[in-house]
């Protein structure tokens, strides 16, 4: 890397094959992934998904067993973190404490040996404007500062490609909104490419322009957000990404555009194109607020699925929305979530209801939920739990 | 009853550490004492014993040979201690847990033993003692000390800090002399002082190893049996009032950091 | 100060126990390990076995003093006890007086600089310094200190005479008293040190947990203070007990001490030092040594904290 030049603009990654390996256990399973040059991208996944890890190889922090990394073309698979032009926000910031927050700041464009190093860092202070408090100590600023400050301290020398780990993690939530926007427009304005990794699903999808959600060390699916949330192909991406009712059942017809699951009985359907698999057992899902709840059965019609009748088990009254859990006799329970247009809960609990969605809201997955999964991830409180567990003991005490 | 409890708590610590400061008061005010030979009953006040120390035989010597040996056995110690202390904390090793029990031995073992065993081992391999055999054994006691003190310093110390440092540009060597040892040094530097404190304060390790040589705490011993000269009260004392002045110094440095950060 | 850091070292382990990613590159641990390990292996592993050499060996024939030749000659052992089993006794009982004395002294002051004066950092830093003033003076000028404050002719033996504490014609200085006062004395910091650390990180919500459930103070103390001070009073009594095992400074003819005293310390360097008797010193030496490390190994594991290192 030529010292005293800046990057000329973001660099495209791609990752050949990654494979991670510690001892005892496997981080990342041949990986391959590539980001456009000046996207702001996401990795997102629960703790312990490999997306740690794979920040840490592109940063050049743990060398890979197998694979390569190549960053704007060139491969850097074997290079020294401090020849690469990567740089990181780290997740504790890791501003050194010996230092001012100015010379953290230079710290960097220093050892490249740039002549300007205090004037340049000076700018990155006014841009996240905290040049006020340069002279301070990192411990005398308060979390939302020093996160500005490790920003800047990377900004500044304008990295091909900046690495932020879960760096909004140690603030509040007012605090994380706007440095999630200050983020949004600074990227904006040096043109960068950012690789965010998270485990905030919220903060992924009002972030990134793709996003990649990560599990078990491989990528289950990337997308832009809304692909994502709209058309999950896994039940993993289902559930993590908000949440979705998933049934489970055999295709008995799948002619035409639409394909139709036998699921406890009734016959759901889902358009071809947004099933992935159309034979066999399959899961097909749909989002709890595209549900529609009905005091009486809907008369049939094309192009809507009906569940029903359904018990009201839980209306929990939320402000803007209410989130209601139904228990449908042989499908379980299924959660609703219905927007506040009027005052309060519409459905009062022990009320008799039908479910109503839209055939082209339905998805369908390519694979089924894990066992232990319930089909509305982790809306069954336990009372619901409880409620189903008696209603499987009447059926069976019914059939003897 | 409450109240009563908590002010007899705080008159037994006030008994408590006049008790402590007793003897102290007692070798200082006796550097005053206008003595002739021996330095037991109070003659009367007099600033000579100060304006001239060296003038009691061999005082001096065996001072300066306690400096010598002390700042030798500190350097060693402290270079050797600070590179395990390392090593502890941020690798994985075979027989970690063999190291971690050698480092602990030399704690656990009454000096009296450490003394006589290198004392014997000297003979046997017919090494002359002196002032080398002393430093060499002021080294072994101290390695463990270092350790210990300057372990907790870098298990505090973020891995992070030197990844942002490898992040940020800097090379192997810049890392380690701009971040790590920077930030260790405080720790580094306690475990220095301690060092040369056991070093100098030592007696009975070098009683065993000394030969013919003398510290200054042997030099004590070696005159308690005729009387201490009044001069060995000066220079006790001297570096007594050095080391307060350095520990208090420091502790008022550290209470003010503390009051500040807790104010910004 | 530093003795806190001794006590307050994390377990082996836990730092890199933290971390999941392994660490690489053993050979630069080895590097960082290599000079202290190896200097530890020649000046104190192989003086162990020098010691264990020669604590069994025997004189040489028609030899000088202090001549001796390597033999297998474990009566050297029996010898030595037979010997000095008094000396041992008094090494053990003194030093474990000594160390009950200390603990005594030290606690209460422990808890009101670390507990009570945590509202004010410089009485509380002022008081540390004073805990550790002791170190800052010579040893041996602090024992005389006490020699000379108990000296027959001193002012202490005399008001102790007159109101008749002490009979007349009796001693302090020379006798089990002084040289027990100057082993306590000597180690007070020792102990002090790591039963503050200890209590200065004790949450104090505990203790008002403990008053929210019903414990009266005293119960609260024996149940919630005590216990969770318990890693810093195994490592004072230890710090204590070992060094004053092993003194012989205090039970010294020219300290406080006198024949009657004589502990395993002073025979064993007259044994080396004067007599010449290298086996004798060095068989008493292991001995000292192997009955301290069972007390303290039997001592770590009873009171269950054995994450001292």
């Amino acid at each position: 890397m030529a010292r005293s030049t800046f990057a000329e603009s973001g660099a495209d990654l791609r990752l050949d094959g990654i494979t991670k390996r510690f001892p005892g256990f496997t981080a990342i399973e041949g990986l391959d992934l590539s980001i456009a040059a000046g996207s702001f991208f996401a990795l997102l996944g629960p703790s312990g998904c490999g997306k740690t890890t794979t920040l840490r190889l592109i940063a050049g922090l743990e060398e890979p067993t197998a694979g390569r990394i190549l960053l704007g073309g060139k491969d850097v698979t074997s290079t020294k973190p401090y020849q690469r032009p990567v740089n990181t926000v780290f997740q504790s910031y890791a501003l050194f404490p010996h230092m001012s927050v100015l010379e953290n700041v230079a710290f960097g464009l220093k050892r490249r040996g740039f002549k300007d190093a205090t004037a340049k860092a000076h700018e990155a202070l006014r841009l996240v404007e905290l040049d006020h408090v340069a002279q301070r100590r990192p411990a005398q600023l308060s979390g939302g500062q020093q996160q500005r400050v490790a920003l800047a301290r990377a900004v500044v020398n304008r990295p091909a490609l900046l690495l932020l780990d879960e760096p909004l993690g140690a603030l509040d939530l007012k605090l994380r909104r706007q440095m999630q926007l200050e983020l949004k427009t600074i990227q904006g304005e040096v043109g960068l490419t950012f690789l965010h990794v998270t485990h905030d699903q919220e903060e992924a999808m009002t972030m990134a322009d793709t996003v990649a959600v990560m599990n078990k060390g491989r990528i289950e699916q990337l997308g832009a957000p809304e692909e994502l949330y709209e058309l999950p192909r896994t039940a993993f991406v289902a559930n993590f990404l908000g949440n979705s009712n998933l049934f489970t059942g055999e295709v008995v017809s799948a002619d035409g555009d639409t394909i139709v699951v036998d699921v406890g009985g009734r016959r759901l359907a889902v358009p071809r194109v947004r099933a992935q698999r159309h034979a066999g057992e399959v899961t097909i899902g749909v989002r709890p607020e595209k549900l529609v709840l009905l005091p009486d059965e809907p008369t049939p019609q094309t192009g809507r699925n009906v569940l029903g009748p359904g018990r009201v088990i839980d209306a929990s009254f939320s402000g803007v929305s209410t989130q209601y859990q139904v228990a449908v006799p042989g499908i379980g329970i299924v959660a609703v979530f219905a927007q506040n247009l009027g005052f309060g809960p519409v459905m009062q609990e022990g009320a008799e209801v039908w479910l109503t969605w839209s055939v082209d809201h339905g998805f369908g997955l390519s694979d089924s939920p894990e066992p232990p999964a319930t089909s509305a991830g982790d809306d069954v409180d336990t009372s619901a739990l409880a409620l189903q567990r008696r209603e499987r003991l009447q059926a069976e005490l019914e059939e003897a | 009853m409450r109240g009563l409890g908590r002010y007899a708590l705080a008159a037994y610590s006030v008994i408590a550490l006049v008790f402590l400061f007793i003897p102290i008061a007692y070798t200082v005010a006796f550097s005053f004492n206008d003595s002739r030979r021996s330095n037991i009953v109070w003659r009367g006040f007099t600033l000579d014993n100060w304006t001239s120390v060296c003038q009691a035989q061999g005082v001096c010597e065996a001072f300066g040979n306690s400096i010598l040996i002390g700042v030798v056995a500190t350097v060693l110690a402290t270079a050797m201690g600070t590179a395990i202390a390392i090593a502890l904390v941020r690798y994985r090793f075979r027989f970690r847990a063999a190291t971690t029990l050698l480092l602990f031995l030399p704690m656990a073992t009454p000096e009296v033993v450490l003394g006589a065993g290198l004392a014997a081992e000297f003979l046997t391999a017919g090494v002359p003692k002196g002032i080398g055999t002393i430093i060499l054994a002021h080294t072994m006691f101290c390695i463990s000390f270092v350790v210990v003190t300057v372990r907790a310093r870098v298990a505090g110390l973020d891995p992070a800090l030197e990844e942002a440092g490898r992040d940020l540009y800097a090379s192997p060597s810049q890392v380690w002399w701009r971040v790590t040892f920077p930030l260790l040094l405080p720790g580094i530097v306690a475990a220095a002082m301690l060092s040369f404190a056991l070093s100098f304060d030592d007696f009975i390790i070098t009683n065993f190893n000394s030969g013919a040589e003398t510290t200054f705490p042997k030099y004590i011993y070696t005159a308690a049996a005729r009387g201490i000269p009044a001069e060995a009260n000066v220079i006790a004392s001297a570096v007594f009032l050095l080391a307060l002045v350095i520990v208090v110094t420091a502790q008022l440095g550290r209470a003010a950091r503390k009051r500040r950060m807790a104010r910004s | 100060m530093a003795f806190g850091a001794f006590l307050q070292a994390p377990a082996p382990g836990v730092a890199a126990a933290a971390d999941p990613a392994p660490r690489r590159r053993s050979k630069v641990a080895l590097l960082l390990l290599l000079p202290g390990v190896l200097y530890l292996a020649v000046f104190f592993l192989a003086p162990l076995v020098s010691l264990v050499m020669t604590s069994f060996q025997e004189p040489v024939e028609f030899g000088d003093i202090g001549q001796y030749q390597t033999a297998f000659r474990w009566e050297n052992y029996l010898a030595v006890v037979e010997t000095y089993a008094p000396h041992i006794f008094r090494s053990f009982s003194y030093a474990a007086l000594a160390t009950a004395l200390a603990l005594v002294f030290s606690y209460p002051l422990a808890y009101f600089i670390g507990v009570k004066l945590r509202q004010a950092p410089f009485l509380q830093s002022l008081a540390l310094v004073l805990v550790v003033a002791p170190f800052f003076i010579s040893f041996l000028l602090r024992t005389l200190a006490w020699k000379q404050m108990f000296a027959d002719e001193g002012w202490l033996v005399g008001a102790l005479q007159t109101v008749q504490l002490l009979p007349d014609g009796a001693h302090l200085t020379g006798t089990p008293f002084s040289v027990v006062f100057g082993l306590t004395y000597n180690f007070i910091p020792f102990m002090t040190l790591p039963i503050y650390a200890s209590l200065e990180r004790l949450d104090l919500r505990y203790l008002e947990a403990a008053d929210d459930l019903y414990a009266k103070r005293s119960t609260a103390f024996w149940r919630i203070t005590i216990p969770l001070s318990l890693p810093g009073i195994v490592s004072g009594t230890l710090l204590t007990f070992i060094p004053a095992a092993g003194d012989y400074i205090n039970a010294s003819r020219d300290f406080l001490g006198s024949t009657e005293t004589a502990m395993v310390g002073n025979v064993i360097e007259a044994n080396f030092l004067v007599l010449q008797n290298y086996p004798a010193a060095a068989s008493l030496s292991i001995l000292l040594m192997a009955a301290i490390l069972v007390l303290v190994s039997a001592y770590v594991v009873r009171s269950g904290t054995k994450d001292l290192l």
